[in-house]
């Protein structure tokens, strides 16, 4: 069947899945019952263990579902030590449902399809060799992708029942109190991490660093820790967050995120006590400096910032521009140290974060948001996961869940290279056109027409031309040409979840 | 017109194209790379073999390394590619500038 942006959605995973097909990015008020996982009682005082592989032996079984975070990004060690160890002992069938895949652990994933160790896999993203490997068939079941408020949600309902969640973190006592913030391999918030703490049967710390004992302040607290596993080294510092972000000198970029803060200034929620997020990259990280300088000349201060947070954004929280930083992930080392020094740079969990089956997440009280797109098409409807040529490569991270905010700005150029960035129908829908309020590209702005309030507001602000999306959709099309349709099998390899758990879009397998 | 010597046009540059041409014998043999060939694959040897003809170029070996050329990028490496492959750098046919 289609679902209610016109994707088809194929009946046998509908029904095999049990899965409801998209049909308004409007959560409602449903009742929710959550789960709880089950647990070993302990005083806790065996629970410091030397070998990795003993703690694997002993807590892995065949078809379980394990979990790891993603908070070391490029530098981890953690996930790459656990694989290896299961491989070697030849465990099947079993189900990863990582916060999310980076780049480093690709060849160890593959190599775990391949082997018929990991048969399912839960992720916000992935790339490179495995989105590549997945792309192309090497994964007899489709990879489900959520957004972080999603797998939030899947969590605490129990559509991912995590049987044991192996956590590095940078530092633990004995009991498994611990924290992302101390210790040479901090990054910060342990917001993804701390659902896994939470609602893992068998929680499984790894650190390099043991600390007396009680270590705070304690983001995973002893209470929910079954073990805590020295090792040598669980992350590469130098990988973990980018070191200085470098604001951009790319005029395209600069143009872009100027227009961007002229679109946020002049709309109504520019005022004192509003609140806003960025995200990472080139664009978001000049758009966070225009408008420092719009609020100071305005005089208007933020209530909070939200997110994954960077160097820039905790400038305006000490330079008391913002109130507070509401900080789920950080994503250079600026923004991870100061989580010390800033008592209002508040670590939360995603659940918190985005997490639509609450009562009241952040981004339900969120204003401007400032997202990226690889594609967006004439419905306003966001690709950030599939790229030029079909493949998996990207990942959902808070898309969907901030794009909820009210007013939800998408900055992206008009093309890249020789690819299209407006296309009429984007190869993968990832976050709906309902969702998405304003296109901003560096020859002008699109406003959503189900939005007039903002093409009232937005509609004369000088040097920024307001087109329909159609019409930049033409022009980017007279750039670069018309692109022969990609090609795909009929064999889905991946589903695209909305944040509310019903069937937004699939993923097929490319054609070669 | 035959080709005289192999010539190249063009840069590995993000959004240029590099074209090399040399003397072949069985028509336009292409050796495309290119990111988006699934895509743009077919167009930009459409749009090389329409300045080759215009050059009455019958046979050639070309060699396409692509970095996601726009088309009016991949027609000034290919005249230029192809009066450097002719040597008549000197003396450019007008009429195809046009």
């Amino acid at each position: 069947m289609k679902n209610s942006i016109n994707r088809e959605i194929p009946d046998e995973i509908l029904k095999e899945k049990n899965y409801q097909a998209y049909t308004t990015d409007d959560f409602g008020t449903p009742v929710i019952q959550k789960v709880a996982p089950k647990l070993r009682a302990t005083t806790g005082s065996e629970k410091v263990v030397d070998s990795l592989e003993d703690v694997v032996l002993k807590t892995v079984k065949n078809g379980m579902t394990i979990s790891f975070h993603h908070h070391f990004r490029e530098g981890d060690y953690v996930f790459d030590k656990v694989m290896r160890i299961i491989i070697d002992h030849g465990f099947k069938d079993l189900t990863l449902a990582p916060s999310s895949l980076t780049n480093v652990m690709n060849d160890i994933v593959v190599e775990a399809i391949e082997k018929g160790v990991v048969t399912n896999i839960t992720s916000s993203g992935m790339r490179g060799s495995l989105g590549d490997a997945v792309s192309h068939g090497a994964l007899k079941n489709p990879v489900i992708f959520r957004s972080h408020g999603n797998r939030a949600r899947a969590i605490e309902t129990g559509e991912i029942r995590i049987d044991v969640a192996f956590l590095g973190v940078p530092n633990s006592d004995a009991m498994g109190n611990a924290n992302g913030m101390d210790g040479e391999t901090a990054f910060g918030s342990l917001g993804y991490a701390l659902m896994d703490a939470q609602y893992a049967e068998t929680v499984v710390l790894v650190t390099d660093n043991i600390r007396p004992y009680p270590n705070t302040p304690a983001s995973i607290k002893q209470t929910q820790v079954d073990y805590v596993v020295k090792v040598d080294a669980v992350g590469n510092p130098d990988k973990i967050g980018s070191g200085a972000t470098r604001f951009t000198k790319d005029p395209k970029e600069l143009k872009i995120a100027k227009t961007v803060n002229d679109v946020i200034t002049h709309s109504e929620y520019f005022k004192d006590g509003f609140s806003f997020q960025t995200g990472s990259g080139g664009a978001a990280l000049a758009v966070t400096r225009f408008l420092r300088q719009s609020m100071i000349d305005n005089q208007i201060k933020a209530s909070f910032a939200l997110g994954g947070i960077t160097k820039p954004t905790v400038d305006l929280l000490e330079e008391g521009l913002v109130d507070r930083v509401m900080d789920v992930q950080d994503f250079d080392k600026g923004a991870a140290e100061s989580m010390h020094q800033n008592k209002n740079q508040q670590e939360i969990d995603a659940s918190w974060y985005a997490d639509p089956a609450n009562k009241g997440a952040m981004v339900d009280a969120l204003d401007v948001v400032i997202l990226s797109a690889l594609e967006i098409d004439t419905k306003f409807n966001v690709n950030v996961m599939t790229g030029s040529d079909g493949v998996i490569r990207g990942a959902i991270g808070g898309h969907q869940d901030a794009a909820t905010a009210k007013l939800t700005i998408i900055s992206a150029p008009l093309v890249r290279g020789r690819i299209a960035t407006v296309v009429p129908d984007v190869t993968t829908v990832v976050t709906p056109g309902d969702s998405i309020d304003v296109l901003v590209t560096e020859v002008g702005i699109a406003i959503n027409p189900k939005r007039k309030d903002l093409i009232a507001s937005l509609s004369k602000i000088p040097g920024v031309p307001v087109y329909t999306i159609e019409e930049l959709q033409k022009m980017a099309q007279e750039k670069v040409g018309t692109p022969k349709p990609l090609e795909f099998t009929d064999r889905v390899v991946a589903l695209i979840e909305y944040r509310d758990g019903s069937l937004i879009d699939v993923i097929k397998e490319v054609k070669d | 017109m035959e080709i005289k010597k192999t010539a190249i046009a063009g840069t590995l540059e993000s959004s240029d194209v590099q074209i090399m041409l040399s003397a072949g014998s069985n028509g336009f043999e292409f050796d495309l790379e290119s990111d988006v060939a699934k895509q743009f694959g077919d167009q930009i040897k459409e749009t090389i073999t329409k300045v080759l003809k215009m050059y009455d170029v019958k046979n050639a070996k070309i060699k396409v390394v692509d970095k996601g050329a726009l088309d009016l990028v991949i027609k000034a490496r290919a005249i230029a590619a192809v009066q450097r492959a002719l040597d008549i750098v000197d003396a450019p046919k007008w009429e195809v500038l046009k």
